[in-house]
């Protein structure tokens, strides 16, 4: 078969062999192979340190986003086990038991203002406000300013802010993480004018 | 062997169990043909469509025994429409109309309803087990018919199945009279049970030996069954929540000590942390322990509970235990055959606990390992070298990275090198599944060593058809071959038809295939079914040979186009 002879050109092919330094996905090995039949459109680069991701679409590829969420049927786990491990406390015929706070369980619901639809965040998988400040704003793709107990968010029109089991609305960083992580019902980052009155001290 | 009459011949395939090695059997002559078939009572069809219940009943007129798989392996993740097919019915149709001796019936990623369970209920009258895995279509109400009439049934094992629970008492539906019970598993219901009927069920079957309760079950009952059943092999524990100053504790521990024979636990789906303690004399003995439905037991208390499995053959955890915890897996567990790491949080912002380090330590420690299923952050070419060259009888290898083209973390190449020592190393690998970034060169591996490689899958991996086509040259006994989201066309699927009627099945989705690929194959290939799937309702069924194909489902068959598919499934 003339095929079987192309493969093993892609033996002695030593481009495919070869260390570059740019990121995958870049290059073309395949780039002249008469087996080629589409340009490699599935890799995407991923920046580990920003969190942002690059998109390359061509030929209507679903695409990879930074919620792993939209690609169906990834990460490849049957239904049934994500349902229970989601939502370890709610079951058929009881009610869910709002006085647990344990974080290890706690999904909470973040709202921004502006924003069209809700997200959910797993508050147990963050030690601590840098990382889910870190957190917020990839997910939201926004610059959440400095803390300091004094002037609230400084350096940026955004404000986390949480509800606590009271029902009050409390600015994110203010009480030991601990404290926030079993106290904290929801989050609704803050937009604008409203989010300056805050640092204000009112 | 000519010499021998009939009944010796048959009296040593009594022996041959295994179904393959029947299979062969059957291949030496016709007279081996024939004695075979009449002494085959356990019958396996992977394929539900491949054949149908004539056949196989003309077949092997004796046959007890029949395992039955339905959809395809994909199914399972969502990406196959929910009445694709599979459906249970027309089978036990036939055996019910032509009195078929069934005994036993395990079923896979079928649609079951509770007409067929009642007419398995009515139809057979010396029914004995039932098991059900990632099945769906089907209430309590059909278990109930079960529990009612199958008065010798042995075995009701549901395992991970969709079942509408109408909370009604069909666990009341087992006659007082029914003693022979030893297996019951009921895992996976949601609702509430009548927890009364259940101890009385348990304390009239003396020979019960596994049982797996489910999330409504409390503690005070469960210990009032292990007080009952202290011969227990297998337990599933439903709900572990109790006040830490009640005495119920002192009495659990000390029921739990009393079930000598306990070698597999599960389930735990909800505690209380400072009752746990009650579980580490029977952790010794312990051969398989599955916490992977656990979620309230965190990475230290795992790491205590498994310091006490020395025995340990297989585990199933949340990946809450952490690189940490499968160091000590690693240093405890020295007899661990199978591992599977289930992500806790899938769809979270974290990434996943596990990194390339727990698996090497495990691989490190434990050199039995054969058996793998690991759901983790992120892996490297270099860990999965050394773990080919620590653990070489692997016979399952599947690892799923959560960012599915994530590269190498060290070195940001593809993984190809470390999966190529996976199949080079492990020459007993059966079953493969791959993630991260992966090129063409992968393939060009598996096909040159995998020889032994019957499943593969394949997820955003590959550059072109030399991808596909390396594989399907390379891997003689492929039986599977599943592929997702990955740029293989038609020259790869049109390339070597003749292949796809020495598999089981091929599934190709977001690819590259287009109508006018698919045309081809069918009209080439007529024993084969050519399934295009068109749930989304983009293509035009008369249309455009262009149209690129987005799930396609292609399997050998004797028995031509199936009659039970709905309207947007084509048979081409």
């Amino acid at each position: 078969m003339g095929s079987s002879t192309c493969y093993d050109n892609d033996l002695v092919n030593l481009e495919a062999t070869e260390l570059r330094l740019g990121l995958p996905g870049r290059h073309e090995p395949f780039e002249n192979h008469p087996m080629k039949t589409s340009t490699s459109s599935i890799k995407r680069s991923i920046d580990e340190t920003t969190g942002e991701e690059e998109e390359e679409d061509s030929g209507g590829r679903p695409k990879v986003t930074s919620s792993k969420a939209q690609i169906v049927g990834w990460p490849p786990i049957r239904s049934f086990r994500k349902n229970i491990t989601v939502h370890p406390k709610s079951k058929v015929g009881r009610e869910e038991s709002s006085s647990s706070s344990d974080a290890v369980g706690t999904y909470v619901k973040v709202s921004m203002d502006g924003a069209p639809y809700l997200r959910k965040i797993h508050l147990g998988s963050y030690k601590g406000y840098d990382q889910l400040l870190a957190a917020l704003q990839t997910m939201f793709r926004i610059t959440i300013g400095q803390y300091s107990e004094r002037e609230g968010y400084e350096g940026s029109e955004y404000a986390p802010t949480y509800e606590d089991k009271d029902g009050d609305w409390m600015l994110v960083g203010d009480v030991p993480w601990e404290m926030f992580a079993t106290t904290c019902k929801r989050l609704r980052i803050m937009k604008g004018a409203e989010a300056r009155g805050l640092g204000c001290g009112v | 062997m000519n010499y021998f009459p009939d009944e010796v011949i048959e009296h040593v395939f009594h022996f041959v169990e295994s179904n393959k090695d029947r299979n062969s059997i059957s291949l030496v002559c016709k007279l081996w043909y024939r004695i075979e078939r009449f002494s085959r009572l356990r019958v396996f069809v992977g394929n539900c469509y491949a054949i149908s219940p004539e056949r196989v009943f003309a077949r092997f007129p004796f046959m007890k025994s029949l395992f039955l798989k339905g959809k395809p392996h994909f199914a399972d993740f969502n990406l196959v429409p929910d009445d694709w097919g599979g459906f249970l019915y027309p089978w036990i149709e036939y055996m019910a109309r032509n009195k078929v001796n069934l005994e036993e019936l395990r079923l896979k990623r079928m649609i079951v309803t509770d007409d067929s369970l009642e007419l398995i209920a009515a139809s057979f009258a010396n029914f004995k087990s039932l098991v059900l895995v990632s099945c769906e279509g089907f209430t309590t109400d059909g278990l109930a018919a079960i529990a009612a009439n199958c008065r010798f049934l042995r075995e009701l094992d549901l395992q991970e199945n969709e079942i509408e629970d109408h909370r009604g008492q069909w666990i009341n539906c087992f006659p007082e009279c029914h003693t022979s019970l030893v297996a019951l598993n009921f895992a996976c219901l949601r609702g509430d049970i009548n927890l009364a009927a259940l101890e009385r069920l348990v304390a009239r079957s003396p020979n019960l030996k596994s049982l797996r309760l489910n999330q409504a079950v409390p503690l005070e009952t469960f210990h009032r069954i292990l007080v009952r059943a202290p011969q227990l092999v297998e337990l599933g524990v439903g709900s572990f929540v109790n006040d830490p100053e009640s005495e119920i504790n002192d009495k659990l521990t000390s029921a739990l000590q009393k079930c000598q024979s306990m070698r597999s636990l599960s389930g735990f789906f909800e505690v209380t942390l400072s009752c746990m303690s009650a579980i580490y004399p029977v952790c010794e003995n312990l051969i398989s322990l599955n916490l992977s439905y656990a979620p309230e037991i965190p990475g230290n208390e795992l790491i205590k509970i498994i310091q006490h499995c020395r025995k340990l053959q297989k585990l199933w955890v949340l990946d809450c235990i952490g690189d940490k915890g499968l160091k000590v897996v690693a240093d405890s567990c020295k007899e661990l055959q199978e591992l599977r790491v289930f992500p806790f949080d899938p769809h979270g912002v974290r990434n996943g606990a596990v990194t390339e380090e727990g698996l090497v330590a495990v691989a490190s420690g434990c050199l039995k390992l054969n058996s793998l299923l690991y759901f983790c952050q992120q892996m490297t070419n270099e860990a999965l070298i050394t773990v080919a060259r620590k653990c070489p009888n692997f016979i399952r290898f599947r690892l799923c990275i959560l960012n599915p083209t994530k590269p190498d973390a060290a070195t940001m190449q593809p993984l190809d090198e470390g999966f190529g020592a996976i199949v080079q190393s492990c020459k007993g690998l059966r079953r493969l599944s791959m993630s991260g970034l992966l090129t063409d060169r992968v393939f060009h591996y598996i096909g040159s060593f995998a020889e032994n490689l019957e499943m593969l899958s394949v997820a955003f991996a590959g550059d072109s058809d030399a991808g596909m086509l390396y594989v399907l040259n390379g891997c003689k006994k492929l039986s599977k071959l599943e592929i997702r989201d990955s740029p293989f066309g038609n020259v790869a699927l049109l390339m070597d038809v003749r292949k796809y009627e020495t598999m089981r099945s091929l599934w190709m989705s977001s690819c590259e295939v287009t109508m006018g690929g698919c045309r081809t194959l069918a009209k080439m290939m007529p024993r084969l079914n050519v399934e295009v799937i068109n749930d989304s309702g983009d293509l035009d069924k008369h249309g455009d040979d262009n149209q690129v194909v987005n799930k396609l489902f292609v399997y050998r068959t004797l028995v031509g186009p199936r009659k039970d598919a709905p309207d947007f499934v084509w048979t081409l």
